[in-house]
C-alpha cells in the first residue's frame, strides 16, 4: 500500500462521539424539504398544498438525468412550497410537511428486492427512484456512477469508509452498527457492476470497524477490507485510489477513467436497505459535536429536520461562536440555523473558539506546498489569485485541480486565506466562461 | 440559547488550523539565537551581550521607523531576530557602534527595501554583516580570546563612532584562520565546546548541533537545509582529506569549525530566502556545501559561508520555479 503523497494530521477529535451509539432523534414538529439536496438538477414537487403525505411517499420526481427522486421523511400535511433558506445561503424551493402529531409514524415495508433479477437500466432508476445520493457530503446522485457509458467497464469499486474529516464519526458508527447493511449494499454493487475487486478503506484510527467489516464478509473473496494510514484527506476520491490502487487518476477526469467507481460506507447501506425493504432515502446519521455541545451524540435524523432544533436538543454551551455544518476542514458555516438537515449532512460542529488566524506576510516557507494532496504550488494559486491575476491561476497554477481540501491553509503559519482565494478565482474564471 | 447564537461568525473553511503559525517560528528561532548569546557572554564576557544588543537595536530600529506596520512587521519577531543573528557573527571586541550600523544596514537594504517581510531576495542578516565586513574588514577580523570572565569588556568595544579603537592586550586568531595561514588544526574537542577564538555565535559546536535538534523538534525550521549543507561539506571535505591529510583539513574540522554549523542553522533556513519546495532545499543545500569547501580550501579566504548562502539566495528564485510540484494526475509515472 503506497499512500498519498503530502496531507496533514489535524488533531482527531473524534473522541467527542466516536464511542456513542447512534440514537433515534425524536420526530419533528415539521420537515423542510429543499427540491435541490444533491448536485445536479432540482427535482419536481409532486404534491401540492394540503395534500396528506405518508412517510416515505414520494413527493418530487427527478428533475432529469442528474438529479434525483425525493420522499416525505414524515407523515402529515404538505402546508407550503416555497423557497427556504439552506446552509448555503441560497434560497431553494422547499416542500414544508407539518407532521401528523398523531400518527405512528410507520414505514410501509415491501419484501426484499432481487437486484440481480433488474436489467443495469432498471437497477439505475430504482436507485434514482430511491432518492439516494453520496451521503459522504458531496451528496452526487448515485445512480450517475452507475450508469457506466458504452465502451466503459468498471473494474474496481472503492469503498470510502475512511471518515478523515476530524470530529466526524457517523461513518464509523455506521460501520460498527450495521456492517451486515454496509456489505450486503457493497455486494449489491459489486455484484450489479461486475466488478473483479472491491476495497474497502478505513483509516486504521477505526481497526473496530475493520474487525466489523471483516466480521461481517469483508476480506473474504474478491472483498478486502483495507486499513489506511490516518492522513487527511484520505478520503478524497483521488487521494483513497492513489493509497488503495497505487494510480492517479488523471488530472480533470474522473475515477471512471481508470475503471474505478468510489462510494461512501452510508451509501452502501442506504442502497441495501432499499433493496430489503423498499425504504428510500428519508433519513440520515449525522454527528452533533464540538466543544460546544453539551450532549454530543451521533443521530439518526429525518430529513428537513431543523438545525436549531437539533442543536436545542443536544444543548449547546454559551460560549458558542460557530456553527458549522459538515466538518472542520471542508464544512460550511452557517450564518443561520433555522435551516433542514439535508441529503449531504454528515454533521453539525459547535465551535467555541473565535475563528480566523491573524494573517501575516507569505514567509514563503513551503508548508502550503508540502501539504496540498494534489501537489498544487498554493503560495503561487494565493499570490496570483490575490493579484487577480485569474486566467494564471489556472495557465501556471491548474485552479481547477483544486479539490478544496483545505489542508494549504490548514499548515499556513501566516493565516493566508489560500482556499478562500483559490474559490474566488474559480468562480471569477466560471464567470468569465459563462459570459463568453 | 438563542442569544449567543444571535452572533454566530462566519469564516470560510477550514476551521481547524495548524498550531505553528509565523509568530511561533520566528519566536522559537529567536530563543535558540538568544541561548546561543548567554553562552557567548560565558566565553566573551560582558562584551558578547553589548554587540548582540547593539546590532538587535539597529536593526529593531530601523524596522520600527521605516518598516510596514500593516503586516505587523514588529509582532512577528522577525526584525529582532534579524538584529540578533547580526550580532552574533560579529567579533566579541567589535565596536558597538558598528554593530548598530550593521543592524541599520541589514534591516534597511536587506529587508525594509524590499517591501517588508517575505519580499526580501537576501537574508537581511547576512546583508548586514556582509556590509560591515566589506566597511570594516580590520575590526571584524580582529579577534579577541575567550575565557576573560563573565564581565570582560575590551576597549575597542566602547570606540566612538567613526573610530576604530584599539585593541588592547592579546588578540588571537580563528581555526580556521590558523588553518589556512598557519595550517594549524585546531583539536576537535575545543571546536566543540567552544574553547577557540571566533565570532560570537559560531565557537560552540556542540551547543549548535543541541538548537538544531531543539529547532527541528519545534518544526520551526526545514531540516533538510542543514542536513544537506552539513552533509555536502562532510562529503566533499572527506575526499580531499583522504587524498592528503596533511594539506586539507578533516571533515570534522571543516564541520565544526568557523560559521558552518550558525549559518546552516540559523542564517541558510530562513524560510524567506530559501527554496519552498523539498527538492529546491536539497540542491540549496548541496549548493552552500559545495561553495563553501571550495571558498574554503581554494579561495583567499578563511571562511566561506557568508558568501555561499548570499549567493545561493541569489537563486532561489530560479530553484523555485524548477522544482514546482508535478500536480497529482498530471503524468507522473504511477
Ligand atoms: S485546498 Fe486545493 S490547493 Fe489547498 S491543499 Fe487542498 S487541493 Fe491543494
Ligand atoms: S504556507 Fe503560507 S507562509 Fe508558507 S509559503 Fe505557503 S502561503 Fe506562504
Amino acid at each position: 500500500m503506497s499512500g498519498f503523497a503530502h496531507g496533514v494530521h489535524p488533531p482527531d477529535n473524534k473522541h467527542y462521539t466516536e464511542k456513542l451509539p447512534i440514537r433515534r432523534y425524536p420526530f419533528p414538529r415539521r420537515v423542510v424539504l429543499p427540491l435541490s439536496q444533491h448536485i445536479g438538477a432540482p427535482s419536481r414537487a409532486l404534491v401540492a398544498v394540503g395534500d396528506r403525505v405518508q412517510r416515505g411517499q414520494l413527493i418530487a420526481n427527478p428533475g432529469g438525468f442528474v438529479s434525483t427522486a425525493l420522499h416525505a421523511s414524515v407523515t402529515g400535511t404538505v402546508v407550503e412550497i416555497a423557497p427556504y433558506r439552506v446552509s448555503s445561503g441560497a434560497l431553494v424551493p422547499s416542500i414544508v410537511i407539518e407532521t401528523d402529531p398523531f400518527d405512528a409514524q410507520r414505514l410501509e415495508e415491501r419484501p426484499p428486492l432481487d437486484p440481480s433479477a433488474l436489467n443495469n437500466k432498471d437497477f439505475v432508476q430504482h436507485i434514482q427512484m430511491a432518492g439516494i445520493v453520496g451521503l459522504g457530503g458531496a451528496a452526487f446522485p448515485s445512480h450517475v456512477k452507475y450508469a457506466v457509458p458504452e465502451g466503459k467497464r468498471i473494474e474496481h469499486l472503492v469503498i470510502n469508509g475512511a471518515e478523515c474529516e476530524p470530529f466526524l464519526t457517523c461513518d464509523h458508527r455506521v460501520m460498527l452498527e450495521s456492517p451486515e447493511q454496509v456489505m450486503g449494499g457493497i455486494a449489491i454493487v459489486a455484484e450489479r457492476l461486475g466488478v473483479r475487486s472491491t476495497h474497502v478503506g478505513i483509516e486504521d484510527n477505526k481497526p473496530d470497524a475493520v474487525e466489523a467489516l471483516r466480521r461481517a464478509g469483508g476480506g473474504k473473496g474478491n472483498i478486502q477490507v483495507d486499513a489506511l494510514h490516518v492522513k487527511y484527506p484520505q478520503g478524497a476520491e483521488k487521494m483513497l485510489i492513489k493509497a488503495i490502487h497505487g494510480r492517479e487518476v488523471p488530472a480533470g477526469k474522473l475515477p471512471l477513467e481508470l475503471g474505478m467507481v468510489v462510494n461512501n460506507v452510508g451509501t452502501m447501506a442506504a442502497i441495501y436497505d432499499y433493496f430489503q425493504t423498499g425504504k428510500p432515502l428519508i433519513e440520515r446519521v449525522l454527528t452533533v459535536t464540538g466543544p460546544g455541545v453539551a450532549e454530543p451524540a451521533n443521530l439518526l435524523v429525518p430529513l428537513g429536520t431543523s438545525v436549531r432544533e437539533i442543536l436545542e436538543y443536544c444543548g449547546i454551551k454559551p460560549e458558542v461562536t460557530q456553527v458549522i455544518m459538515g466538518g472542520p476542514m471542508m464544512g460550511q458555516p452557517l450564518a443561520e440555523l433555522d435551516v433542514p438537515v439535508q441529503k449531504g449532512t454528515s454533521g453539525l460542529l459547535v465551535l467555541t473558539k473565535a475563528g480566523m488566524a491573524k494573517e501575516y506576510a507569505c514567509i514563503r516557507c513551503g508548508r502550503c506546498l508540502e501539504a496540498c494532496p494534489e501537489l498544487l504550488n498554493p503560495q503561487l494559486l494565493a499570490k496570483l489569485a490575490r493579484g487577480g491575476r485569474w486566467e494564471e491561476t489556472e495557465s501556471r497554477a491548474f485552479v481547477f485541480d483544486c479539490i478544496e481540501c483545505g489542508s494549504c491553509s490548514y499548515a499556513c503559519p501566516s493565516g493566508i486565506p489560500i482556499v478562500q482565494l483559490i474559490k474566488t478565482s474559480k468562480a471569477e474564471l466560471r464567470k468569465r466562461q459563462r459570459a463568453k | 440559547m438563542s442569544k449567543p447564537l444571535s452572533r454566530l461568525l462566519i469564516h470560510p473553511a477550514p476551521f481547524l488550523k495548524s498550531p505553528v503559525d509565523t509568530p511561533s517560528v520566528m519566536f522559537d528561532v529567536l530563543l535558540a539565537a538568544l541561548g546561543v548569546t548567554v553562552v557567548a557572554i560565558f566565553s566573551f564576557g560582558l562584551s558578547a551581550a553589548l554587540v548582540v544588543a547593539a546590532a538587535a537595536l539597529g536593526a529593531v530600529g530601523t524596522e520600527y521607523l521605516f518598516g510596514r506596520r500593516d503586516l505587523h512587521s514588529l509582532a512577528d519577531w522577525s526584525g529582532p531576530l534579524t538584529g540578533v543573528l547580526i550580532g552574533l557573527t560579529l567579533p566579541p571586541g567589535f565596536p558597538l557602534w558598528m554593530a548598530f550600523l550593521g543592524g541599520v544596514v541589514g534591516m534597511g537594504l536587506g529587508k525594509v527595501a524590499w517591501g517588508g517581510l517575505g519580499q526580501n531576495l537576501f537574508n537581511p542578516a547576512l546583508v548586514g554583516r556582509a556590509f560591515l565586513q566589506a566597511a570594516f574588514p580590520t575590526a571584524i577580523t580582529t579577534w579577541t580570546p575567550n575565557g576573560q570572565g563573565l564581565t570582560a569588556l575590551q576597549s575597542s568595544n566602547l570606540a566612538l563612532p567613526m573610530m576604530h579603537g584599539t585593541v588592547d592586550g592579546i588578540t588571537t586568531a580563528t581555526p580556521l584562520g590558523l588553518a589556512k595561514f598557519e595550517h594549524h588544526f585546531t583539536g576537535t574537542l575545543d571546536l566543540f565546546v567552544g574553547n577557540t577564538g571566533g565570532s560570537l555565535g559560531e565557537t560552540n559546536a556542540m551547543l549548535l548541533l543541541l538548537l538544531l535538534g531543539f529547532l527541528i523538534w519545534k518544526r520551526a525550521l526545514d531540516w533538510r537545509i542543514p542536513v544537506s549543507i552539513i552533509g555536502t561539506v562532510a562529503a566533499l571535505s572527506a575526499v580531499f582529506w583522504f587524498m592528503d591529510p596533511t594539506l586539507y583539513p578533516s571533515p570534522v574540522f571543516m564541520v565544526f569549525s568557523g560559521g558552518l554549523l550558525f549559518g546552516a542553522i540559523f542564517m541558510a533556513t530562513d524560510p524567506v530566502t530559501s527554496p519552498m519546495a523539498p527538492k529546491g532545499s536539497y540542491t540549496f543545500g548541496f549548493g552552500i556545501g559545495l561553495l563553501v569547501v571550495l571558498i574554503r580550501l581554494f579561495g583567499g579566504l578563511p571562511e566561506g559561508v557568508m558568501y555561499a548562502i548570499l549567493l545561493m539566495n541569489a537563486i532561489v528564485p530560479h530553484l523555485n520555479r524548477a522544482f514546482q510540484p508535478v500536480p497529482f494526475g498530471r503524468g507522473r509515472k504511477s
